[in-house]
C-alpha cells in the first residue's frame, strides 16, 4: 500500500494552494459580506485549468486523475468553500456526468468547453417541494416530434445564475408505481428561450457564490440534448452523486485544516490565567479532536479517488466519506469558534464563515440522514449497487493525456 | 537565445525555522524552489516568449533539489539539469560558483543567466557575482526591469534598484544578470507544464562529467549559529484628559525611554 502523492500531485497541490491564498483569501470576507461571487473567480479557474483537472485532454481537459481533483477541492475549500462548490457542480456533477454518459458527440459538443472552462456546469435536481427523495421530482419533459419540450422548475441550484449547461431532470413518464422509472437526464442551455433563473439572498453559508433558482417554461430541446436512455434519469443522477460527494468530501477535509491552522494559531498567541490558551488541556482537546478527524476524513476520500482511479464503483465508500467529513468539519468549525472566544464569534476571524460554510455541506448531496439511512442499507444487506449501463472511466494516464 | 536559469532548493518559507546544536533545522517542512528564484524563471520564460530560444535550469544539490527544477520545468523552462556530488557537500559559495560555471560552460553557447536575488536559506547573495567573474563576464545585479535587450546587437539596459533610486546599466552579452522581487509577478505552474515535470528525465551532472578533478574545500565555515534573542512586546496605554496632556505623557515616556 502506497500512501504517497506522486510529484504531480503535489505540484498541483500546490499551484491551486497559491491561486486560493494569493487572489481569494484577501478579499473573501469582502465578498462573503456582499453575497455575491467574486467576478474574477471563474474566469480565473478556466484561465488555470482547474475547470478541466480530471477530464482527459481530448475532451478539452488536464488529464489529471480522481485524486487530483480531491486535492484541489481540498485547497479550495481550506479558503472558501464556494470555490469548492464550483468544483462539484461544475466538475463532479456536470462534466464528469456527460463523460461517463455522454455520447461521443455529446462530449464534443458540451464536454469540450465545460472542461477549458469557457462554459460553466451545473446540475438540477432538487425542486422546490422535494430534495431527500428526489424520484418523487415533477419537472417534465414532454416528447414533440424531434424536440423535448421542458416544464418545471429547479431551486436550490448551486451556479444558477453563472451555469451555462445545466444537467437538467424531468419525468418523461407520469408518476407510476415505481416514481423513479419515469426520469430522464437533460443537457439544458441555459440560453435557450423560456428559461429564467435567480440567485437566492439571505443564505447562512457559501455567501461569496450562487445558489439559485432555475425556471423552465416550454423550453424547446432538441433530441440529441437527452443524457442517457428516456427512463434511465434517476440512476444517472446518483451515479452523479457518487462524484459529487467526493468534491464535497474532499472538500471538508479541506474545511478541517483551515480550522485546525487557526485555531493552533490563535491558542499559541491568545493569554488566559497568564499562559497561552493551547497550554490547557481542554484547549488542547479540541484542538488533538481535529487532527483525527481531518485525518480521518483525509484517508476515507483518498480511498474514495483511489477507487475511481482504479474504476471500482464506489457509492458506499464515497457516501461514507462524504458523511464523515462533513459532519466533521462542522464539529470542527464549531470548536475553532469556541477556541476563539468572543473573536470567533466575529467576521474579523475566518471561523464563523467556516462554521457557515460548514452547515451547508450536511445538507446538500444527501443530507446526513441519508447517508445514514445509505450506510444502514450496506450494513444490514438492505442495499445492493445494481450495475450501470456505463461506469465512470476508471484513469488510465496515457490515455488521458494523448493529444497534450 | 541561450538562456540558463540557476536555481536553488530552499525550504518553505512558512517552515518554522530553529536551531539546536549549531545546526539549523527546518523540521519536515517542505522544499521548494528559493522564492527569489521564480523571478528569475518568471524573467527567463518573458525573455524567452519575446526573443525565442531555449531555457535551462540549474541547480547544484542533492538528489531532491529535482523537486525544485521540476517546479522550474512546470513553469515552463525547457530543460533541467542538476549538478550533485558528495563531494560538493557543504560548499561555500567560492565552491558553488566554480561548480556552477563549470556547469554553465557545458551548456551550449550561453547568452544569458539570471539567478535570483539570494537564496532564502543561506542568504549570502553573491553567487551571481562570483560565477560572472569565474566565466569572465559581467554581471548585472538588484535588477529590477530589463528595457533593452538586443540579441542581435548583443546589448542590454536594465534598471538596477539600489538604495538610492533606480540606476540605468548598459552592458554586453553574455551577461549575468540577478533579479530583485518586483521585476515581475511569477506565473503557476500550468497542468501541461506539471504533467511534463512530473516525466521529465532529470540529468544529473557530478564532478566528474564537468571535469573537476579537484573539487576545493570551502574557505569559508558556519562554526556557529544562533537565533536572535526574542524580542518581548509590551503594550501601554497613555490616558489623559486632552490631546495636549496626552501629547506631553507620551513625549516624556518616549524621552524616558531614550527615543528621542
Ligand atoms: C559551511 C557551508 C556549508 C554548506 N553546505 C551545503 C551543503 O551541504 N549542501 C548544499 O547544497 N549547500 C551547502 N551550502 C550552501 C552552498 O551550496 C552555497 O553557499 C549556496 O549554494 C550559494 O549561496 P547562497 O545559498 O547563500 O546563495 P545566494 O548567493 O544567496 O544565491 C543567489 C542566487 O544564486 C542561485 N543559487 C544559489 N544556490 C544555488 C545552487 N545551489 N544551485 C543553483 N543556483 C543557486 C539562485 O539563483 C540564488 O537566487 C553550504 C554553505 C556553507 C557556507
Ligand atoms: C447551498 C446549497 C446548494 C445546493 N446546490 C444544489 C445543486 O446544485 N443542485 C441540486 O439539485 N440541489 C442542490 N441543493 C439542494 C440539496 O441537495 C437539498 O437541499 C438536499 O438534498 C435536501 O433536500 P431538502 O432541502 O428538500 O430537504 P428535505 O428533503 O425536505 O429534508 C428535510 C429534513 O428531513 C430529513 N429527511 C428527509 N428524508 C428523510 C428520511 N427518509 N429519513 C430521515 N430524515 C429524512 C433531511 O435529512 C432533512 O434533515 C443545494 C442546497 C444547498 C443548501
Amino acid at each position: 500500500m502506497d500512501f504517497n502523492l506522486s510529484s504531480e500531485h503535489k505540484m498541483v497541490q500546490r499551484m491551486v494552494r497559491d491561486f486560493a491564498q494569493k487572489e481569494v483569501a484577501p478579499v473573501i470576507k469582502e465578498w462573503d459580506r456582499k453575497q455575491d461571487m467574486a467576478p474574477f473567480v471563474l474566469p480565473r479557474m478556466a484561465e488555470l485549468g482547474i475547470l478541466g483537472v480530471c477530464i482527459p485532454v481530448r475532451y478539452g481537459g488536464q488529464g489529471m486523475d480522481y485524486i487530483t481533483l480531491g486535492l484541489v477541492c481540498e485547497e479550495l475549500e481550506a479558503i472558501d468553500s464556494t470555490l469548492r462548490v464550483v468544483m462539484s457542480v461544475h466538475m463532479g456533477l456536470c462534466c464528469l456526468g456527460i463523460f461517463q454518459l455522454g455520447t461521443e458527440e455529446q462530449k464534443h459538443e458540451h464536454l469540450i468547453p465545460l472542461a477549458r472552462g469557457e462554459k460553466i456546469g451545473a446540475y438540477g435536481l432538487t425542486e422546490p417541494g422535494v430534495g431527500s427523495d428526489p424520484a418523487n421530482i415533477s419537472s417534465t419533459a414532454r416528447l414533440e416530434r424531434d424536440e423535448y419540450i421542458i416544464n418545471g422548475e429547479k431551486m436550490w441550484i448551486s451556479l444558477a445564475t453563472k451555469a451555462h449547461t445545466v444537467l437538467w431532470f424531468a419525468r418523461t413518464a407520469p408518476k407510476g408505481e415505481i416514481p423513479h422509472e419515469g426520469i430522464t437526464a437533460f443537457i439544458l442551455d441555459t440560453s435557450l428561450a423560456g428559461v429564467t433563473r435567480g440567485d437566492i439572498h439571505g443564505k447562512l453559508g457559501v455567501r461569496a457564490g450562487s445558489t439559485g433558482w432555475i425556471n423552465c417554461q416550454d423550453v424547446r430541446l432538441p433530441m440529441g440534448n437527452r443524457l442517457g436512455e428516456e427512463g434511465e434519469g434517476f440512476k444517472i443522477a446518483m451515479s452523479c452523486l457518487d462524484n459529487g460527494r467526493y468534491t464535497v468530501g474532499s472538500g471538508a477535509v479541506g474545511l478541517i485544516r483551515a480550522c485546525i491552522e487557526a485555531s493552533v494559531s490563535y491558542a499559541n498567541e491568545r493569554h488566559a490565567f497568564g499562559r497561552p490558551i493551547s497550554r490547557f488541556q481542554l484547549i488542547q482537546q479540541k484542538i488533538a479532536k481535529m487532527a483525527q478527524s481531518y485525518e480521518a476524513a483525509r484517508l476515507l476520500n483518498l480511498q474514495a479517488g483511489w477507487m475511481k482511479n482504479q474504476g471500482l464503483r464506489n457509492t458506499k465508500e464515497t457516501s461514507l466519506a462524504k458523511w464523515f467529513a462533513t459532519d466533521a468539519s462542522f464539529a470542527a468549525a464549531s470548536e475553532a469558534i469556541q477556541v476563539h472566544g468572543a473573536y470567533g464569534y466575529s467576521d474579523e476571524y475566518d471561523v464563523e464563515r467556516f462554521l457557515r460554510n460548514a452547515r451547508g455541506g450536511i445538507i446538500y448531496e444527501g443530507s446526513s440522514e441519508i447517508q445514514t439511512l445509505i450506510q444502514a442499507g450496506y450494513a444490514l444487506g438492505l442495499r445492493d449497487d445494481s450495475p450501470l449501463r456505463c461506469e465512470l472511466p476508471g484513469y488510465d494516464p496515457d490515455d488521458w493525456q494523448t493529444g497534450a | 537565445m541561450n538562456i540558463v536559469v540557476c536555481v536553488k532548493q530552499a525550504p518553505d518559507t512558512a517552515a518554522t525555522v530553529t536551531v539546536q546544536d549549531g545546526k539549523v533545522s527546518w523540521g519536515d517542512a517542505p522544499l521548494v524552489l528559493n522564492p527569489w528564484d521564480e523571478y528569475a524563471v518568471e524573467q527567463a520564460l518573458l525573455t524567452k516568449e519575446e526573443h525565442g530560444g531555449k531555457i535551462t535550469a540549474i541547480s547544484l544539490g542533492p538528489e531532491d533539489a529535482k523537486e525544485a527544477l521540476k517546479t522550474a520545468l512546470a513553469m515552463g523552462v525547457d530543460e533541467a539539469i542538476l549538478v550533485s556530488d558528495p563531494a560538493f557537500a557543504g560548499a561555500d559559495t567560492l565552491v558553488a560558483s566554480k561548480v556552477l560555471a563549470a556547469a554553465i560552460s557545458k551548456v551550449e553557447a550561453v547568452d544569458l543567466i539570471f539567478f535570483g536575488r539570494s537564496a532564502v536559506d543561506s542568504d549570502s547573495g553573491v553567487l551571481g557575482a562570483q560565477v560572472a567573474r569565474r566565466l569572465g563576464w559581467p554581471s548585472l545585479s538588484l535588477v529590477a526591469a530589463v528595457n533593452n535587450l538586443s540579441p542581435e546587437g548583443g546589448t542590454i539596459e536594465v534598471e538596477r534598484m539600489i538604495d538610492e533610486g533606480r540606476q540605468i546599466v548598459k552592458g554586453s552579452l553574455p551577461v549575468v544578470v540577478s533579479v530583485v522581487k518586483g521585476i515581475n509577478e511569477p506565473r503557476y505552474p500550468s497542468f501541461m507544464g506539471i504533467r511534463k515535470a512530473s516525466r521529465a528525465e532529470i540529468p544529473l551532472w557530478t564532478a566528474v562529467d564537468l571535469g573537476l578533478t579537484a573539487v576545493p574545500s570551502p574557505a569559508m565555515t558556519w562554526p556557529e549559529i544562533f537565533a536572535p534573542l526574542k524580542i518581548e512586546t509590551k503594550c501601554e496605554f497613555i490616558e489623559g484628559e486632552t490631546p495636549v496632556v496626552i501629547a506631553e505623557k507620551l513625549a516624556d515616556r518616549l524621552m524616558e525611554e531614550k527615543v528621542i
